[in-house]
């Protein structure tokens, strides 16, 4: 009976550990606070009507960069326990974790940032951005994307859930490769909520893939044929082509590793004629993939910033186009290169470091267009265009690394080394995260409806950029020491300590960007009317979704624009904007809370299977099926807007946005500095307290 | 002029979901493709343990790649029917499609407690984990496929041959025939290779 | 409009970028002062032509990565917006030449890169025999949870965490695993890594040149004892190894089954220990305990 009800779930599974405590307070207490706020403020019902249940691009996208962002606070600072623990535990001294614990640390770190920070950020900026730039009014299936989103988020909360339910993570790396991760040498539950949290997330990414291929090829504006489409949208389709490509890859991988745990199945085992190395190589071919999947749409946002803020068109629009379509291509035929050392013959390892190589020239031949594209340009240097230089200096450095863990032999002295480490978070941060700090810059002002603070960001910028270098240089270094990779403890002879202590260093100035980025965007908020954006084109854009007032209305475009020419904003622009407004009816899908349901029964099954709760996957089972059945046949999910209707909006659209510029912002008629800021905060502070304004609350 | 507009934007709406759809089939072909080149790989990890040949049942299997291949043509003939809005042949072609999916599915029941009773689980050896998993998979296919099918059946029934109830048979039956394609290849990798 | 006065010209912050960076260099060299950089001292014959290909690819990446660089940044600088000086032409996109050059240029590297790293590879294959004067030594190797064991079947003894070798003499590690996860066997100064597997036999040939002690370790996460497997491989003298050999044959230990089932529990941080004779059959054995994992034999270096 206790089998059936909680299957292997006990209390001695409850967090007892003192990380998975100050994990488990630390979850409770901000949950209490959201809760308490939430509820004071009366905003559930808003909650749930306007954005949870929302089928709306942007609001997803906003949502998806909300979640992304407190993980990547969350992976920040295991990477900072991770470092401290490096710099603590030599010799004689064993740090303050053990074996274990640092080990989920560093394997939560990878998901959590690979997952849901770097995807979520990516999905975030295609969610709100592509159906603006393709002069669309939502997505081909709004459905899909919603569903998404809820499963993206239900894999969020699997991969914290030990936090709160006990057990463990996974302490396997961040690909738990195959035999380590099987029962015989993982032998908790640690694997399984690696799986499910993959998992459910995973086939939310892949859904989203089917629906955004779908949006592109199907529903650009007229006119707006795949040679005028602009350079982030198709980044965007060839991150999204790879994704429907190998992700179905690693959801049948993961199906195969539950097999293996949950009914001792023999793919990966090492005994009854499993097979480890099978598991290397399909976890792999998805893997490798999934890093192009996060940078496309990277170079994407820098094709266009550098092609805005040089103030000229991209040099060779092909040769862009061609640079992404490349590195897609090609992606899958690399796989290999990330085991040379598991003993392939000399011709096999070639093969596949000859097409490192070749992958190598796309990828190249978008650096050399970019400089093209500045040549004879009017480059300004705002945030955007920072993010843009200090990620080609990171980028360079990384790539060559990478070329020469390209060539077999050197990968076998570098393979698994921290040099590895230093290369793929050269790649990563300076090429994804960098990406989407450019993205998240550039198009701040559609998304909010002012800029961000200029000086504040270039502060954020710098730590970032120093802090790298400061963090990843002596990882470099350390390989060539011989350092491997996840190292919990170290012998003192080795000398590897002063290095460790200053990547810790170096990673406590990143930690000082991202609060800084934070202050940024507050800062910004309490100057939000001197930074409006009231045109809707505050960097003298090019493509279209800077036509679109800043913030936009929910269907985007009132008339949907006939596209001519590649730029096709600023070909509206010299052609004169259309003074006179017309409006028609627009078609709208309605709000559905269907895939926060089947995402919630998703989790519960993704549990059950954890635990062997067996009731509870019958019951996710039975929701999941109820709910798509109730979806698919539910013929009332749109809604038209008339033509008066939509006139009354943008009315009434643009006389909130007048009413939100009046007033007065705080600070001087500047960006506001650090200084400043901390100044409002302190005077606000002591305001509070001198008047007992907490009282009214 | 309204309607008009109506009529551009349902079809649309169709030719998005018909393009969606195949885009999902790919994936879907992507998960098998593992399958399949897992049981390439696993298939002679047998451990001295009975083999492909000593189990499989030819006539077995070739009865049930008739049965799904006259059910997909059944299928095919449902949707000419479909298309015609003609209700009545719709139930019959599909609910001949349904009961041949369902006799498919008990036979590859009755094969699989065959070889459960005789001592050979997904946990046996490295052989029959990829067999159970392969075949398997498209077994679960195939289930999903009829609880579909039984569904939109019954909403037919309810709503009639509504433009989006065609549009879900059309998908249906194309699911159908990618069953089918799939089966095939199983047919031909699993079956037929073990008496090579 | 008035320069905000917060604002750095771009000459100061160029200059502040470029002092940064000499400092951060300046203080990284002064860190690595008299520490030991293993993958530039190599005292192997593999690791010195590893290294050697890792110098001429930095070198090759450099040449065409540098200034690349510099001409990015320098572009970026000349036709910034305060520069009134420099051309603007919005709307001119590459000519054919140019296109040519941006794909020529990577296509060239990578194709220079490829014809050295081609022939590289399949000289430096881990099972590539070495060739040299002196007769080969085979040393097979068994990686358990979480310790290496080293077997000499020709010596007929056998060590814990611990190996010596003759230098100048090619030695081939045969490489397995017992009841244990992939684990990478590595002597950074010796020559690059290999994978230990059950079941599997993978083959890593070096050759020492100089005599000493070098530190090796896996370098493939393997579980909670992960960090503590580490071990010495001692290189010396043909001689002194002979002797150590035959000090080795009057230890007090003797690896016969039930010490190897001792080993094969789960311990971390094994000091070293070295065994005065071995049962023959152990590593027949565990390749007989694995076999029929792969279709009945175990594989030797997988294709």
């Amino acid at each position: 009976m206790k089998e059936f009800l909680i299957g292997r779930l006990n209390l001695e599974a409850l967090p007892h550990e003192w990380f998975t405590i100050g994990g488990t307070a630390a979850f409770f207490a901000m949950a209490l606070l959201a809760v308490t706020v939430i509820t004071r403020m009366k905003r559930w019902k808003w909650l749930w009507n306007e954005w949870f249940t929302s089928v709306d691009p942007k609001k997803i996208g906003i949502m998806y960069f909300l979640v992304s962002g407190f993980m990547l606070l969350r992976g920040g600072l295991d990477a900072l326990m991770m470092w401290l623990q490096q710099s603590l535990s030599s010799g004689s001294s064993h740090g303050y974790l053990s074996a274990n614990h640092y080990q989920q640390i560093f394997t939560a770190h990878g998901n959590i940032m690979v997952f849901f920070v770097a995807m979520g950020f990516v999905f975030g900026l295609i969610n709100y951005i592509v159906p603006l730039q393709i002069g669309a009014r939502d997505l081909a299936s709004p459905f899909l994307n919603t569903l998404g989103f809820w499963l993206f988020v239900a894999g969020v909360i699997m991969i914290n859930t030990f936090f709160v339910f006990g057990g463990q993570y996974a302490a396997t790396g961040w690909l738990a490769v195959a035999p380590l991760s099987g029962t015989q040498f993982s032998p908790g539950v640690g694997v399984d909520y690696w799986i499910w949290s993959l998992q459910i997330s995973g086939i939310g990414t892949t859904l989203g893939a089917i629906n955004f291929i779908m949006t592109i090829l199907k529903m650009r504006a007229p006119g707006m044929s795949l040679r005028k489409m602009p350079l982030f949208t198709w980044g965007s389709l060839c991150s999204m082509v790879m994704a429907v490509t190998v992700f179905p890859l690693l959801t049948m991988t993961l199906f195969l590793m539950f097999f293996d745990r949950y009914f001792g199945a023999h793919f990966f085992t090492t005994t009854l004629g499993g097979n480890a190395m099978m598991y290397t190589n399909l976890i792999w071919m998805w893997g490798h993939p999934e890093v192009y999947i996060l940078m496309l749409p990277s170079f994407g946002v820098f094709s266009e910033i550098v092609s805005t803020f040089s103030r000229k068109a991209t040099a060779s629009y092909w040769t862009n186009v061609g640079g992404m379509t490349g590195v897609s291509a090609f992606a899958l035929s690399v796989w290999l290169h990330h085991f040379f050392t598991m003993g392939s013959s000399a011709d096999v390892n070639a093969f596949f470091g000859l097409m490192t190589m070749i992958i190598a020239i796309p990828t190249s031949v978008l650096f050399f267009n970019w400089i093209a594209t500045m040549y004879k340009g009017k480059i300004k240097f705002d945030t955007p265009m920072l993010w843009f230089l200090g990620f080609v200096a990171l980028f360079a450095v990384g790539g060559m690394a990478g070329v020469m863990m390209a060539v077999p032999p050197i990968d076998f002295q570098l393979h698994n080394s921290l040099f590895l480490v230093a290369h793929f978070h050269t790649m990563v941060v300076g090429g994804v995260l960098f990406g989407i700090f450019a993205g998240l810059s550039y198009w701040f002002p559609k998304i909010a409806g002012f800029r961000l603070n200029e000086r504040i960001g270039k502060y954020a910028f710098w730590c970032w950029t120093v802090g790298f270098i400061m963090a990843f240089t002596p990882l470099y270094i350390l390989g060539f020491m011989g350092a491997t990779r996840r190292l919990d403890h170290y012998d003192a002879s080795t000398g590897f300590r002063p290095f460790f202590i200053m990547a810790l260093l170096g990673g406590i100035v990143i930690m000082a960007g991202v609060l800084l980025q934070i202050v940024q965007i507050i800062a910004s908020v309490m100057q939000r009317r001197r930074l409006a954006d009231p045109t809707g084109d505050p960097w003298g854009g090019r493509t279209l979704e800077w036509a679109v007032p800043s913030t936009p209305p929910s269907y985007n475009f009132t008339i949907i624009p006939e596209v001519t020419s590649r730029d096709a904003f600023l070909e509206m622009k010299k052609q004169g904007l259309p003074t006179k407004k017309v409006f028609e009816d627009i078609h709208m899908p309605r709000n559905t809370s269907s895939g926060i349901y089947i995402s919630g029964f998703a989790y519960l099954l993704g549990f059950g299977f954890v635990w062997h709760i067996v009731w509870l996957i019958i019951l996710g089972v039975l929701g999941i099926l109820t709910c798509l059945i109730k979806r698919t046949f539910n013929e009332d999910t749109e809604f038209t807007i008339t033509a008066a209707e939509v006139e009354d909006m943008e009315e009434k659209r643009i006389k909130k946005a007048h009413a939100s510029r009046a007033g007065k912002d705080l600070g001087t008629d500047e960006d506001m500095g650090l200084k400043e800021f901390i100044i409002i905060v302190i005077k606000w502070a002591l305001d509070i307290v001198k008047n007992k304004r907490w009282k009214k609350w | 002029m309204v309607e008009h507009s109506e009529l551009i934007h349902e079809e649309a709406a169709t030719e998005r979901a018909m393009f969606g759809f195949w885009v999902y089939l790919m994936t879907d072909l992507l998960m098998f493709a593992v399958l399949f080149a897992v049981y390439a790989v696993l298939h002679d990890n047998t451990l001295n343990g009975p083999t492909g040949k000593d189990l499989f049942s030819l006539p077995l299997a070739l009865s049930e790649t008739l049965i799904l291949l006259t059910s997909s043509f059944t299928s095919g003939i449902g949707i000419v029917a479909a298309r015609e809005g003609n209700k009545k042949q719709v139930f019959t072609w599909f609910g001949l499609t349904f009961l041949l999916g369902l006799a498919f599915l008990g036979l590859e029941l009755k094969e699989f407690t065959e070889f459960i009773h005789a001592g050979h689980t997904i946990s046996s050896n490295a052989f029959f984990s990829s067999f159970f998993a392969l075949v398997g998979t498209h077994g679960l296919h195939i289930i999903s496929g009829l609880l579909w099918m039984g569904i939109t059946l019954y909403y037919v029934s309810k709503r009639g041959l509504t433009k989006s109830m065609v549009r879900k048979l059309t998908l249906l039956s194309l699911f159908w025939h990618f069953l089918d394609i799939v089966w095939i290849f199983i047919f031909t990798i699993v079956y037929l290779r073990a008496f090579v | 409009m008035a320069k905000p006065k917060h604002k750095l010209g771009m000459g100061k912050t160029v200059g502040l970028i470029l002092a940064g960076l000499v400092c951060f260099v300046l203080v990284n060299a002064a860190l690595l002062h008299g520490t030991n950089l293993a993958l530039f001292s190599p005292q192997g014959y593999i690791a010195g032509e590893e290294h050697r290909l890792m110098l001429y690819t930095v070198f090759i990446l450099l040449d065409i990565g540098i200034p690349t660089l510099i001409l990015f940044y320098f572009v970026a600088w000349k036709y910034r917006e305060t520069n009134k000086k420099a051309e603007h032409t919005p709307n001119e996109s590459s000519g054919k030449s140019l296109v040519f050059l941006t794909w020529a240029i990577p296509f060239a590297i990578m194709g220079l890169l490829a014809a050295v790293m081609w022939p590289a590879t399949h000289r430096l294959a881990p099972r590539q025999a070495l060739i040299s004067d002196v007769k080969p030594m085979t040393i097979e190797v068994i990686a358990m949870r979480w310790k290496w064991l080293f077997i000499y079947p020709e010596q007929n003894i056998a060590a814990v965490n611990f190996v010596q070798i003759p230098t100048d003499t090619p030695v081939q590690f045969v490489l397995t695993a017992d009841e244990t996860p992939m684990s990478s066997f590595w002597i950074p100064k010796l020559g690059g890594q290999l994978y230990a597997m059950t079941g599997h036999q993978n083959l890593l040939n070096l050759m020492a040149t100089s005599p000493g002690d070098y530190p090796g370790r896996t370098a493939e996460i393997n579980g909670s004892g992960f960090a503590g497997m580490t071990f010495t491989a001692r290189a010396s003298t043909t001689d002194d190894f002979n002797s150590w050999v035959q000090d080795t044959r009057l230890a007090s230990d003797v690896l016969d089954s039930s010490t190897y089932n001792k080993l094969l529990k789960p311990s971390e941080n094994m000091p070293s220990t070295v065994y005065a004779r071995t049962d023959p059959n152990l590593y027949n054995n565990l390749l007989v305990k694995y076999s029929g994992t792969h279709g009945g034999h175990a594989e030797t270096a997988t294709e």
